[in-house]
């Protein structure tokens, strides 16, 4: 694993020095560098779209910005067959067990992006009676993007910040990242009832 | 003419296997060997097919699609997909009839695999050889909305439910138009084995031969099998705006793997089977008369126009996907009804009064 | 007989108690209400066939009431009906929903928040908070700790309920069946690709026919007008953006009309052209993104892409001049934060030109395919009378032939100077709702091009003073945003942040026309209804 793509980012760098502090068996780490390349070039996003941030994501999508580019080609809107949550716009009180839902739905290995202030903190509604202050409330949160909305450009470098994590992370044998939760086993009607 | 006949390849692999075992334990192995070529040509294919679909469809949409991962083309995006669709955990349901859930991926991917197996791939390389190949291609294929039937209902859910009847009652419907179109192919052809239907197509391939009942059973055939297919502007089943993922809304990992391969393969299976019937397989372009002409395009060999025909038309298919909105599924069903399958009727009629009085060419 | 005539003749007690606007609040008992109300909507000399907007309020001491904002149709009179409970333990209050059907659900709304009940609305659920929730947010006295963040699900109800007075005064209670046992019912939403955001669609269907759909709002709702009461005037102002984004200029545009009305403060007329233009600029792109999203809707993906490679050159001209690409907070109050960009003119001039060349390809790639014709004409169809009744405005009323642009009917800014049609068609179906909005881009361009060469030179802020205070009294203001009439009532007791500010949410009557609209339509018809409605989901739940 090469260190020099992950100095700007302490916690990334924590997760690097972990990975390799261990070392584990050749195949293994072979393995699973292969796996991960898979995986971090491949992120499906499932489509969670609140209000405003979402047309920036539709904006991402679309020719100028073109996400595909990076191998966030497809976007799912079942939670089963996505890779990432990319929770776009303010998440509110009514939304919560929604939101909860999604993330317990979507198969492992799964990743969760908060994007703008909303999702963050509360954003410009902080205070109010119905809105979530910050998401890591309810779901585990891998990376933030700041913004109100984000530009595009923060949107890929989030993004891109995810690729890395996935890659520096270990998928056989043990995790090095997340605490694991213990996973229920939900059956719905994919939109919550 | 012997258009790069492989035939004898394959006696002479059988004979070099004989002679050193016993024959049983030959043909167990060649059976091996053939079952993972069609798996792995299967996959490759599949990840041939969509690499080529981001292309067209980012062409189409003034983007640039992929070009990060492997090199400028993002050649590899397609197995990064694959690879990550590997790694990723299988949901399995509590309330979900769990046999038909985990059965219904299977019965899809078996579906297209069987008639995957018919197409002629050059002389002497069809897998499958029977005297009622298309027959049998189509009795196959019918498998899979059987599948995508089980998937839809042993899921437990709304949205799959919905999507698989759609599903069941179109596919039901088309099935009766693409019968009817490949019938009229079997009456010019007089016969139902897939390699004498190429054959057949030595002077002029059929779509020329047929002249215009064969070019109105190519139309109908193209229509009905982008339905076969379940792809827009028939992919109600899956229909992403209104049900977010039709009848494999609920599967993950690899399950919904299969959905996705099985989706690209039967576009390729559509195609292939159009360009076999309509447009000689892989009979090179030949104009009766013309010996110079023909003669250079024996050159080429069978296995290229094939796949060169194949693609062509699955070309055609993804451009129509990626132009029109999606239909209803009471137009579908009213297209299918009151207009494919009656015209289709009137093509048998008129294919079989042009082969009985000799008026094709 | 004028407007006060007619009131005063069916309810003797009625008098007015001020005047905004050139608008008219009279005051009338609960008791008369009925009567008022009635007089006035089958008014002979013009109806009052329009309820713009009901709000709900909370005056302290002097009990909960409402403001019913009536116009007409026909004439374009305007008024305003306010009457008032004292009983804050039970207020009653008689409903209106027989006369304008738009009264169904916002008087829903005034009962999520300050907890009247109306008697004889047959829906008395709550619109936008769980059902479980305790209390009622916008009263003053609410306790915001009452309620905590839960994460169950929450349980909805399968049937309504209806309260109506008994003759001695005890409330009885109707319920009537929403859904049956033998309802196949579809969750659409609130996660769902094609409801434009959290919108949730509870769909009875039978096979692929949908019998009826219950819209449940409130998964974007922030508690704005809530938040709004504790905050500076210039404060407010960056909560109009994010109400309906895509309206985001027109939206804080009616706020400082009111604000700047109340403080009759005088706008310099740079600032007018320059607000005009932007208004417009913004019509257009909202109306290439309803493009990009009804094509994407029905299935078909390129033509979204066609409209937003437009859409990006837009958002290019309100990037220089503003700094921001959605949220550009470009209105202030006096004025505009800052003069434009000096290439401003001649980029939206080019891109006028630009788009004037593309919009046919617009049309051959979806308006004249065939399966685009067979999935809009005739389907969901609304009728004017059920416009006006539901006050559907913008787009979705004027395909079924109601002419109801605010920018005629009371124009603002430099509307008045600027020669334009109103487009109207009388279809009523997605297809005519389709083609008034691919008008109206053309009508926007209009627009521009009379004012681009003419933008007078000189300030574009008239400077006010750091703590702005507005004077007694309710105040009102509505523009044209992107999708239909946007409203401000802002009530000031003379502080520096509002006594209460309400917003006319454009959404919220085009989503309660979704069940007239798709009764007896397939669920495909409802995600095209859906989409030629075209609502935008945080400007209903504000």
């Amino acid at each position: 694993m090469k260190t020099d793509e992950f100095k700007n980012n302490d916690y990334l760098q924590r997760l690097v020095d972990k990975l390799n502090a261990d070392g584990a068996g050749i195949v293994l780490t072979t393995l699973d560098e292969a796996i991960n390349w898979g995986r971090s070039n491949s992120l499906w996003s499932l489509t969670f779209g609140t209000s405003c941030c979402a047309i920036e994501f539709m904006a991402l999508g679309a020719a100028r910005y073109d996400m595909a580019r990076f191998g966030f080609e497809v976007t799912r809107n079942s939670p089963r067959q996505a890779d990432m949550i990319m929770v776009l716009g303010t998440i509110t009180w009514k939304m919560a067990s929604v939101l909860r839902r999604l993330y317990d739905q979507m198969a492992d290995p799964k990743y969760v992006v908060a994007v703008g202030g909303c999702t963050i903190s509360g954003g410009p509604f902080r205070g109010s009676y119905h809105v979530v202050e910050g998401i890591d409330k309810i779901i585990p949160v891998d990376v933030y993007i700041p913004g109100c909305p984000p530009r595009p450009e923060a949107f890929f470098y989030g993004m891109m910040q995810l690729q890395r994590k996935v890659k520096a992370e270990r998928f056989l044998g043990g995790r090095n990242h997340k605490e694991s939760r213990p996973k229920e086993e939900t059956q719905t009607d994919e939109t919550a009832e | 003419m012997n258009y790069y006949d492989i035939n004898s390849l394959n006696q002479s692999i059988h004979g070099t296997l004989s002679s050193l075992m016993p024959e049983g334990l030959a043909i167990t192995l060649e059976g091996i060997a053939v079952g993972l070529l069609i798996i792995v040509l299967y996959a490759l294919l599949a990840i041939v097919l969509i690499y080529m679909e981001r292309r067209v469809c980012a062409a189409f949409q003034c983007r640039i699609g992929p070009n990060r991962v492997g090199g400028r083309g993002g050649l590899l995006q397609v197995p990064a997909d694959v690879l990550k669709i590997l790694t990723k955990e299988i949901i399995s349901l509590r309330h979900a009839d769990r046999f038909l859930y985990n059965l219904a991926p299977f019965l899809v991917i078996l579906a297209s695999i069987f008639s995957f197996a018919c197409l002629p791939w050059n002389q002497g390389a069809e897998i499958l050889r029977m005297d009622i190949g298309i027959f049998f291609v189509l009795a196959a294929s019918s498998i899979g909305v059987l599948g995508i039937l089980l998937a839809g209902w042993s899921s437990n859910s709304k949205y799959t439910v919905i999507g698989a009847v759609r599903s069941g009652a179109m596919i039901i419907s088309y099935e009766l138009s693409i019968g009817l179109t490949v019938l009229t192919m079997v009456l010019l052809s007089g016969t139902m084995d897939i390699q004498e239907i190429v054959m057949e197509q030595e002077h002029l391939w059929n779509i020329f031969r047929g002249h215009i009942p064969a070019l109105l059973a190519f139309c109908v055939y193209l229509i009905a099998g982008n339905a076969e297919a379940n792809r827009g502007p028939f992919d109600l089943a899956e229909a992403e705006q209104e049900l977010t993922a039709g009848y494999h809304t609920e599967y993950s990992g690899m399950h919904f793997g299969f959905f996705y391969l099985a989706e690209y393969l039967n576009l390729f299976i559509t195609a292939g089977i159009a360009s076999t019937l309509f447009l000689g397989g892989w009979m090179p372009f030949h104009i009766p008369g013309l010996d110079g002409l023909n003669a250079v395009m024996d050159w080429i060999p069978g296995v290229v126009w094939f796949v060169g025909k194949t693609f062509a038309v699955v070309f055609l298919l993804m451009w129509i996907r990626w132009t029109f909105p999606r239909l209803r599924i009471d137009q579908v069903l009213t297209l299918e009804w009151k207009y494919l399958m009656p015209l289709s009727l009137v093509i048998v009629l008129l294919m079989t009064l042009c082969v009985i009085f000799g008026l094709v060419l | 007989m004028n407007l006060l005539d007619t009131i005063i003749k069916a309810a003797p007690e009625a008098h007015i108690v001020t005047e905004t606007d050139g608008i008219q609040i009279v005051a009338v008992t609960p008791e008369e209400l009925p009567a008022a109300a009635q007089a006035l909507a089958q008014r002979p000399e013009g109806a009052m066939d329009f309820l713009y907007d009901l709000t709900g309020m909370d005056w302290g001491e002097e009990g909960l009431g409402v403001l019913y904002q009536l116009e007409s149709t026909a004439t374009g009179e305007r008024i305003i009906l306010r009457t008032q409970t004292t009983d804050r333990e039970r207020p009653l209050l008689p409903s209106v929903s027989t006369l304008w059907p738009t009264a169904e659900i916002k008087e829903r709304e005034a009962f999520d928040f300050l907890g009247i009940r109306f008697t004889g609305n047959p829906d008395m659920r709550r619109l936008y908070l769980r059902e479980d929730w305790k209390g009622y947010p916008l009263r003053k006295d609410y306790d915001a700790t009452a309620n905590e963040l839960t994460l169950d699900n929450e349980i909805n109800a399968d049937t309504t309920e209806e309260y109506t007075l008994r003759p001695d005064g005890t409330l009885e209670c109707h319920e009537h069946q929403l859904f049956g046992n033998d309802d196949f019912v579809v969750n659409i939403g609130p996660q769902h690709p094609s409801t434009h955001g959290v919108l949730r669609l509870r769909t009875a269907l039978d096979g692929e026919v949908i019998r009826h759909v219950d819209p449940i709002l409130g998964y974007i709702h922030r508690g704005i007008e809530k938040m709004a009461e504790r905050m500076t005037y210039p404060q407010t102002l960056a909560m109009t953006d994010r109400l309906d984004y895509l309206s985001a200029h027109q939206n804080r545009h009616a706020l400082c009309r009111c604000i700047e009305g109340a403080m009759e403060l005088e706008v310099p007329e740079r600032a007018e052209y320059i607000r005009t233009i932007m208004d417009e600029l913004q019509r257009i792109d909202s109306h290439l993104l309803f493009y990009s999203c009804l094509a994407m809707d029905m299935g078909a993906l390129t033509p979204f892409f066609y409209g937003f490679r437009e859409r990006e050159m837009i958002l290019n001209i309100f990037e220089e001049t503003t700094g921001g690409r959605l949220i550009q907070n470009y209105n202030v109050i006096g004025g505009v934060r800052a003069d434009l960009h000096p290439d401003f003119c001649n980029k939206t001039k080019e891109f006028i030109v630009h788009l004037r060349q593309v919009l046919p390809d617009y049309h051959n790639i979806f308006t004249g395919s065939i399966i685009a014709k067979t999935r809009l004409e005739g389907v969901g169809r609304l009728s004017r009378e059920q416009v006006i009744g539901l006050g559907a405005t913008g787009g979705t009323g004027r395909a079924s032939g109601w002419a109801n642009d605010v920018r005629k009917r009371h124009p603002y800014a430099v509307y008045d100077q600027v020669d334009f049609e109103e487009v109207v068609r009388t279809e009523g179906d997605s297809m005519a709702r389709y083609l008034v909005r691919m008008d109206e881009i053309e009508q926007s361009c209009r627009i521009i091009e009379q004012l681009i060469d003419r933008i007078p030179e000189g300030p574009v802020r008239t400077k006010t003073k750091p703590i702005i205070k507005l004077p007694e009294g309710i105040f009102t203001a509505s523009v044209e945003a992107s999708r239909g009439a946007f409203g401000v009532l802002l009530e000031s007791r003379g502080d520096k942040s509002p006594y209460r500010l309400h917003f006319r949410s454009t959404g919220l009557p085009l989503v309660h026309t979704m069940d007239t609209a798709c009764r007896g339509a397939k669920l495909a018809d409802l995600i095209a209804i859906g989409g030629s409605i075209d609502f935008v989901i945080p400007d209903i739940d504000r």
